[in-house]
């Protein structure tokens, strides 16, 4: 922190990193009021095209798809929070921050790579990660190795649709993009947010 | 066994895991990160809810067709320029978002383009990023990845073109 905050009376505690840094969240915010515009507006469109029976049908499609998901979520909860709370921070900003190099980018790259479950588990662990100290350019790395790299979609879709060949070429081409993304990221990030990179850069 | 029961144990296994661990470095540390879990899960439902019900709406005004029809036969790197369009625009999961790579390749898509569809589809298809990414993320870092991962796709793509088919 460059500038003193007058009520911040610990000076070894950022005042933003109590309790945790970043897992409070507004529940409604910009995206979300973007979302459920788009949401109503759809819904609009297929009530005039499909009456009301054809919003019921999706309504009741994708309330069942929602009970479905909802366990799976509440275990992807879970484990954000247990390794939030089991990894040590200095050895995660140290090893995944912003000063971490190419190998914080490659742990990274490793990590989404090897990572169980879904989209349900990747973006909470994710979420995790950057609270207790990742910069944006190694959470970058984990989630799109996560998504283009990863095992899980790769077995339980895309091999039966698409193929094992096509499949494991496409993810030979992959390798490299995951920690391309987080090095484009860190060097943007460092330009588009100076300010905040140099705070990232004291602690 | 089916892949969903799989990806259950997996994932139930793991929180398992990571819970006996977190429960030996002691009760007050287990139990608080179970209390911040299920803070999270509350608080995420709702957005949940949202992202689940109104994506099955968005993905009935944007027909299958118009996405394969974006897919089409142009070739070079207008082809694979539409293909990230596509790919980002497609509604729907997995199954879809696959099977229409698979159409693509099947009724003569060129491969790089279908590459750059299913890297597209991955990175950024809009579903996956209203339904998952930004309830779970911090919405600044969403917004921001993506743009970061806009390039690529046509990087796929090109490497496709150097080292050919499969």
């Amino acid at each position: 922190m460059s500038d003193p905050s007058p009520k911040a009376p610990a000076p070894t505690e950022d005042p933003e990193s109590e309790p945790r840094p970043g897992r409070a969240r507004k529940p409604i915010g910009w995206s979300t009021i973007i979302i459920a515009v788009l949401v109503a507006v759809s819904a609009a469109l297929v009530w005039r095209r499909d009456g009301t029976d054809g919003v019921l049908d999706i309504l009741t499609h994708d309330l069942s798809l929602f009970s479905g998901i909802l366990p799976r979520v509440l275990a992807g909860c879970l484990l954000g929070a247990l390794i939030s709370e089991i990894l040590p921070h200095e050895k995660v900003s140290r090893s995944l921050g912003p000063k971490s190099g190419l190998m914080g980018l490659l742990i990274g790259t490793a990590f989404g790579a090897i990572l169980p479950g879904g989209p349900f588990t990747a973006y909470p662990v994710a979420s995790a990660l950057l609270a207790v100290g990742a910069d944006f350019g190694a959470t970058i790395a984990m989630v799109v190795s996560w998504t283009l790299i990863g095992y899980g979609r790769a077995v339980a879709w895309e091999i039966p649709i698409m193929g094992t060949d096509f499949t494991l070429w496409r993810i030979l081409i992959s390798l490299p993009l995951p920690v391309l993304a987080g090095a484009l990221g860190r060097f943007v990030y460092v330009r588009l947010y100076p300010k905040l990179a140099a705070e990232d850069d004291e602690t | 066994m089916s892949a969903a029961l799989l990806i259950d144990i997996l994932l139930w296994g793991s929180v398992l895991g990571v819970g006996l661990i977190a429960f030996r470095r002691g009760p007050t540390v287990f139990k608080a990160s179970l209390r911040e879990g299920a803070m999270d899960f509350v608080n995420i439902v709702p957005r949940i809810a949202l992202g689940v019900i109104g994506s099955g709406y968005i993905a009935a005004i944007i027909p299958q067709e118009v996405i394969t029809g974006w897919l089409g036969p142009d070739s070079g790197w207008l082809g694979v320029a539409s293909a990230v369009l596509a790919g980002a625009a497609t509604p729907g999961g997995p199954v879809i978002g696959f099977s229409i790579g698979t159409v693509a390749l099947k009724s003569g898509g060129g491969v790089p383009q279908v590459v750059a569809y299913v890297v597209a589809w991955a990175l950024f298809a809009f579903q996956r990023v209203i339904l998952w990414e930004i309830p779970f993320m911090p919405a600044r870092f969403v917004w921001f990845r993506c743009a970061v991962s806009v390039p690529f796709p046509f990087v796929a793509a090109a490497i496709a073109m150097v080292i050919g088919k499969p």
